[in-house]
């Protein structure tokens, strides 16, 4: 598991960038927290720069919507899904559990 | 009077025609979709073609527009198709074979073609960019070349050039403008984006015009109206692009640099809507009709005019018009409504680093944002932007 931060550090509406091997965006939506790779899959965008709509995020580029709980895009240009990863807070810090390649929890 | 079985014919296969089909089906509209377009290719989309596909970086599978889920959608493609007539009720698209597509509602959305230099024609090694086939042709020749010309500092011209440069291709831009750029950002942000030439080792001429191009098989020089020569292998030709809306003259449909429409797509004939790059759009805060020529503009028009076409209300009120163009490795993204006498201040970050946000004011209230590789907080101003137009009545 991945450190990210404190909750504090990450209040609603706001997401942060977490270098791993693939870098995973993690989001506050309302106290709950998501998280989905953070490279775009149309191109180079980093999606926690995105904006954040209720569940989604809205690319920053070119605005593909990505729904944070299950990755599905919801319209050009982007046309594949991004993964989600699973996010535990434990003692007021959060933390992520990439996904492997292969689809199950590393 | 209803037709047994209720058809939308949708003339043009590109991002407008295909997004537009995909709203009418979100409506639930469950009548046939015919999509007639004149180009062999599926749809396709175009801002790589200046930029990554250019560069060799993405594949024709990678800008595909469709994906399996539009198999759902039940289109009827009628590609390779040239439409040359809508019947003058508006209820019959002609085609070039002889046949015709009988429908209920018609959808315009046969976008806008590159402007050609006149005389240029028939000479080897000249380019417009325009289409899948003018950007595989014109990555062979830059292939092969040293010296390349652009005509036309505008975004397409711009990004050409930057995508040569990066092909290792010594770059001259030519624009007769004293400022490139300076329609859509206005004179000052108009120069710090086109003092990304001269960062990246790329020539740029202003204020000079072409007098004519050189050369008797290909083209071997660009000659300009102050008699310089400059040498060129290959050149483009990026000067605008024009409305495709010939086919429409004698249909009824009233145009006027483009398909002209109200607010919600309709055009003034009953039953037919334009969309994307050939629509000329009411807009209530400028004032008179816009041709948007920007990709985001293709994507959004279409529910609107969807809902148009189904005598549906809604979506809302249009978001602020808004595009992007990527030179040189830099991100530059604009959102709003420009007009001269503007005025406009770096609010974020330097525009000699190359990392900025400029915000443009009219009357004191923000009417438009630009953004050089700052897209975190362009974004923030951008949707600010948007819940500041005022909800259309
Ligand atoms: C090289 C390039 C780079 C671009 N880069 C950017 C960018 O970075 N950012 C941005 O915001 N925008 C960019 N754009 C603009 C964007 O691609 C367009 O706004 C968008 O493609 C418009 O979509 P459209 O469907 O309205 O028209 P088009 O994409 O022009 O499609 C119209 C289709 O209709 C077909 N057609 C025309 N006449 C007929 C007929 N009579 N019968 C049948 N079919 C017909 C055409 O062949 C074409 O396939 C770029 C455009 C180009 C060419
Ligand atoms: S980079 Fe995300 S939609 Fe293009």
């Amino acid at each position: 598991m991945i450190p990210v931060c404190p909750t504090t550090a990450l209040p609603p509406g706001e997401a942060i960038r977490v270098e791993a091997e693939e870098p995973i965006a993690v989001f506050n939506v309302d106290g709950d927290f998501y998280a989905i790779d953070d490279t775009c899959t149309h191109q180079d965008a980093s999606l926690a720069d995105g904006w954040l709509d209720g569940c989604a995020v809205e690319c920053p580029l070119h605005a593909s919507c990505f729904d944070l709980r299950t990755g599905k895009v919801s319209g050009p240009p982007a046309k594949t899904p991004v993964r989600t990863h699973r996010v535990v807070v434990r003692d007021g810090m959060v933390y992520v559990q990439p996904r492997t390649a292969a689809g199950c929890d590393a | 009077m209803r037709r047994v079985s209720p058809a939308v014919a949708v003339v043009g296969a590109s991002l407008a025609g295909l997004s537009t089909a995909r709203a009418l089906r979100n409506r639930s509209y469950d009548g046939r979709i015919v999509v007639v377009g004149d180009e062999v290719h599926a749809p396709y989309d175009r801002p790589p073609l200046s930029k990554e596909f250019l560069a060799g970086a993405a594949s024709r599978d990678d800008i595909t527009l469709t994906t399996p889920d539009d198999a759902d959608l039940g289109i009827e493609w009628r590609l390779g198709t040239r439409a040359v007539g809508l019947d003058r009720s508006g209820r019959a698209v002609l085609l070039a074979d002889g046949g015709e597509v009988r429908a209920d509602g018609v959808v315009l959305a046969t976008g806008a073609r590159a402007r050609r230099l006149p005389g240029s024609g028939g000479l080897g090694g000249v380019h417009v960019l325009r289409s899948l086939d003018d950007a595989i042709a014109l990555r062979q020749d830059l292939a092969v070349a040293g010296r390349l010309v652009v005509i036309g500092a505008g975004f397409i011209g711009a990004e050409v050039a930057a995508t040569a440069r990066g092909l290792g291709l010594d770059v001259t831009v030519v624009e007769a403008q004293p400022i490139p750029l300076a329609g859509p950002l206005g004179a000052d942000m108009g120069a710090v984006c086109a003092g990304l030439h001269a960062d990246h080792g790329t020539r740029l001429l202003v204020g000079t015009g072409v007098a004519g191009l050189v050369g008797t098989d290909s083209v071997e020089a660009v000659e300009l109206t102050d008699g310089t020569r400059l040498a060129a292998d290959v050149v483009v030709v990026g000067i605008g692009a024009v409305p495709n809306t010939e086919w429409l003259a004698d249909s009824g449909v009233t145009l006027g640099g483009g398909v002209l429409t109200d607010a919600r797509g309709a055009t003034d004939v009953p039953g037919v809507v334009a969309v994307g790059d050939c629509a000329a759009t009411w807009s209530e805060s400028a004032g008179r009709h816009v041709r948007a020529e920007h990709w985001t503009n293709a994507l959004e028009q279409p529910a609107t005019a969807a809902a148009t076409l189904l005598g549906a209300r809604g979506p809302g009120p249009a978001p602020a018009p808004y595009f992007w163009s990527d030179q040189y490795g830099a991100r530059i993204q604009f959102a709003g409504s420009r007009r001269d006498g503007d005025v406009v201040r770096v609010v974020e970050g330097s525009c000699a680093d190359r990392s900025f946000l400029a915000l443009y004011e009219r009357d004191g209230l923000p009417v438009a944002i630009l953004g050089m590789n700052q897209p975190r907080l362009f974004t923030r101003w951008r949707r600010q932007l948007r819940s500041a137009v005022p909800a259309a009545s």
